[in-house]
């Protein structure tokens, strides 16, 4: 097979290829090689670790041969560079992790490897995730392989955002430079990506992948979780990142279900939440008349679609912007010159803290940092953060009350389709507001996907979301892909690596 | 709440990062946007609300105590800025 065909393939369709002997695992990781590097321009990858991929293709490769294949042998799969990789620089995209070798693997990238997946390397993001746009790194900005306009005289043909943080991830699964990726989703950093860049990608259950091994953001409200092509391609990814791990003491000890086996294609009779606060002001129309179309397909395979009402929606974005950078600022005190990383040398201990730390962290998560060290100060600590996470209860319990009605919630996954790169930085509020509909699941912790739904005036792809009760991502799965059939997504971004075909 | 830049200077030696006088004024007016925004919430009763710390309902678990790790003092270091004889360094704390 050529490269542009090895490329096109879903996960799904490239394991069944492997088990065939159509092509071999190394076949397939040269031809992701190649792709990333001829995808370079895109910035999507800071670490590309095309040896890597190799010796472990290889190694699938014998495993296929003697038939004793591992359930995702030879499957080409990125890593967003938050997650600790024994050996392989990891740096959160911050100048602050400059070198750092983990010594350790983290336990979801561990699980990919031993389940044969093939690492590709490493992606590109906003600085310890922290963003909607992946324009925050240390190692620049990502660029979405999607344009407004295939020609540059059809009018505004600037570089677009990924969305983020997970963008490099999200760009690199559009462009073709990945076949499937994992990320992580803090407060819409895999959907709002995902919808960007015209993939798929969910947020599981908070617990239910482990947290183990990954830069930490803010802990209570940091999920890994897979983004690929389709519905079934991270339905299959889930299942090997998911389950207990000892090492993280909020890993819930559930049983890991068979999530592929949950695509049964039958939604009859399921009761689909459609949340009036959903409708905020400023929301193009198109998001609007493309959710409504959401609601008519998910009916016309026999769901049933209820009005409901999660009316703390609006205060979820506030609540976060409290609890999120006070966890940061707690999580982020070990960055201190001392253990890994940068070091500025300074007269005393003190100093040395002080200016590593000021040449070490980017704007925004410096501004995190300043706001998180703020409301957990004396004095502060009951007005800001101890009220956040009054409200966080609030915002659970509308979920709670809704799910007692209805068994998961249809909403569009971002207010807008991808920006421009270098817009809504003058004003960090204007930033903030992307993650508006993805922020409240992270509060609650419950699993939510973002399926590519259709394109906006401008060509844009744009996303829908399902929300689900805790532990039912097969509710969820089984609903998007419901959607993801309906919307027969099959558009393609301007820069796709090796050409297509 | 509006923070000056004595203040922003406060927090900033709190969090352990050094900035210069020019960065505080815009730092000031940034802060204190955010801080506005999200004082939004004082419009929610939340009395007689407990405040909610964790989406996982789970108990911390306990386990034995035993080591199940360690005893890899050279890799720790291997990321070291500075080590020497098996310890980080830092500068002189004590005179």
């Amino acid at each position: 097979m050529s490269d542009g065909s090895l490329l096109a393939l879903n996960l799904a369709e490239a394991r069944d290829g492997l088990a065939r002997k159509v092509f071999s695992a190394r076949e397939l990781a040269a031809a992701y090689n190649d792709a990333i590097a001829g995808a370079k321009p895109l910035n999507a990858y800071i670490t590309p670790t095309p040896e890597r991929a190799l010796e472990m293709a290889d190694a699938a490769d014998q495993r296929l041969t003697r038939g004793e294949a591992l359930p995702l042998d030879g499957i080409p799969v990125a890593v967003k560079d938050l997650f600790c990789t024994k050996d392989i620089l990891t740096t959160a995209g911050s100048h602050i992790l400059d070198g750092f070798h983990p010594p350790y693997e983290s336990t979801v990238t561990d699980k990919l490897w031993r389940a044969g997946a093939v690492m590709l390397g490493k992606t590109n993001l906003d600085e310890f995730a922290m963003g909607s746009s992946s324009t925050t790194s240390w190692y620049g900005p990502v660029e979405n392989p999607w344009r407004r306009h295939p020609e540059p005289q059809m009018g505004d043909n600037r570089p677009l955002v990924p969305g983020g943080s997970s963008g490099g991830s999200a760009a690199a699964v559009a462009a073709r430079a990945a076949l499937a990726a994992i990320g992580t989703d803090t407060g819409g950093s895999i959907r709002q990506p995902a919808s960007f860049c015209g993939i798929v990608g969910l947020k599981p259950t908070y617990g239910r992948c482990s947290r183990w091994g990954v830069v930490a953001f803010a802990s209570s409200l940091d999920h890994p979780g897979p983004m690929g092509r389709t519905v079934l391609d991270v339905a299959i990814i889930l299942g090997v990142m998911a389950g207990h791990d000892v090492k993280d003491s909020t890993s819930a000890p559930m049983p890991v279900p068979d999530f592929a086996a949950a695509l049964s294609g039958d939604i009859r009779r399921l009761r689909i939440g459609i949340p009036k606060e959903y409708r905020v002001d400023g929301m193009p129309d198109e998001i609007e008349a493309l959710w409504r179309q959401g609601v008519e397909w998910l009916q016309a395979a026999g769901a049933e679609p209820v009005e409901i009402s999660l009316p703390m929606t609006k205060y979820a974005l506030a609540t976060y912007y409290i609890i999120a950078p006070a966890e940061a600022s707690s999580n982020l005190a070990r960055y201190d010159g001392v253990r890994f990383g940068l070091r500025v040398d300074g007269d005393s201990l003190d100093e040395m803290y002080v200016l590593t730390r000021a040449a070490g962290f980017g704007a925004e998560v410096r501004r995190r940092v300043l706001i998180g060290t703020y409301v957990l100060s004396a004095g502060y600590y009951d007005a800001y953060y101890l009220k956040a996470q009054r409200v966080r209860t609030l915002i659970a319990r509308d979920f709670a009350k809704a799910f007692e009605r209805v068994d998961c919630i249809l909403t569009p996954t971002a207010p807008s389709a991808a920006f421009i790169i270098g817009e809504n930085t003058d004003d960090p509020i204007t930033m903030y507001l992307n993650d508006v509909f993805t922020v409240p699941a992270n509060l609650a912790g419950l699993p939510a996907i973002s399926v590519p739904a259709g394109l906006s005036g401008d060509g844009l792809p744009l996303g829908l979301q399902i929300t689900g009760r805790a532990f039912d991502e097969e509710t969820v799965l089984r609903v998007a892909q419901i959607l993801e059939n309906a919307a027969s997504f099959r558009h393609l971004p301007s820069f796709i690596a090796g050409g297509g075909g | 709440m509006a923070l000056d830049k004595a203040a922003v200077a406060h927090i900033a030696t709190l969090a352990r990062i050094r900035l210069s006088e020019a960065e505080l004024e815009p730092l000031a007016d940034e802060l204190s946007s955010i801080l506005t925004w999200v004082e939004q919430l004082n419009e929610v009763d939340t009395v007689g609300v407990a405040p909610m710390a964790s989406a996982a309902s789970v108990s911390l678990p306990m386990r034995d105590d035993v080591v199940i790790d360690g005893g890899c003092r050279e890799a720790i270091l291997g990321n070291a800025p500075r080590a020497a004889r098996g310890f980080f360094t830092v500068p002189k704390v004590v005179e």
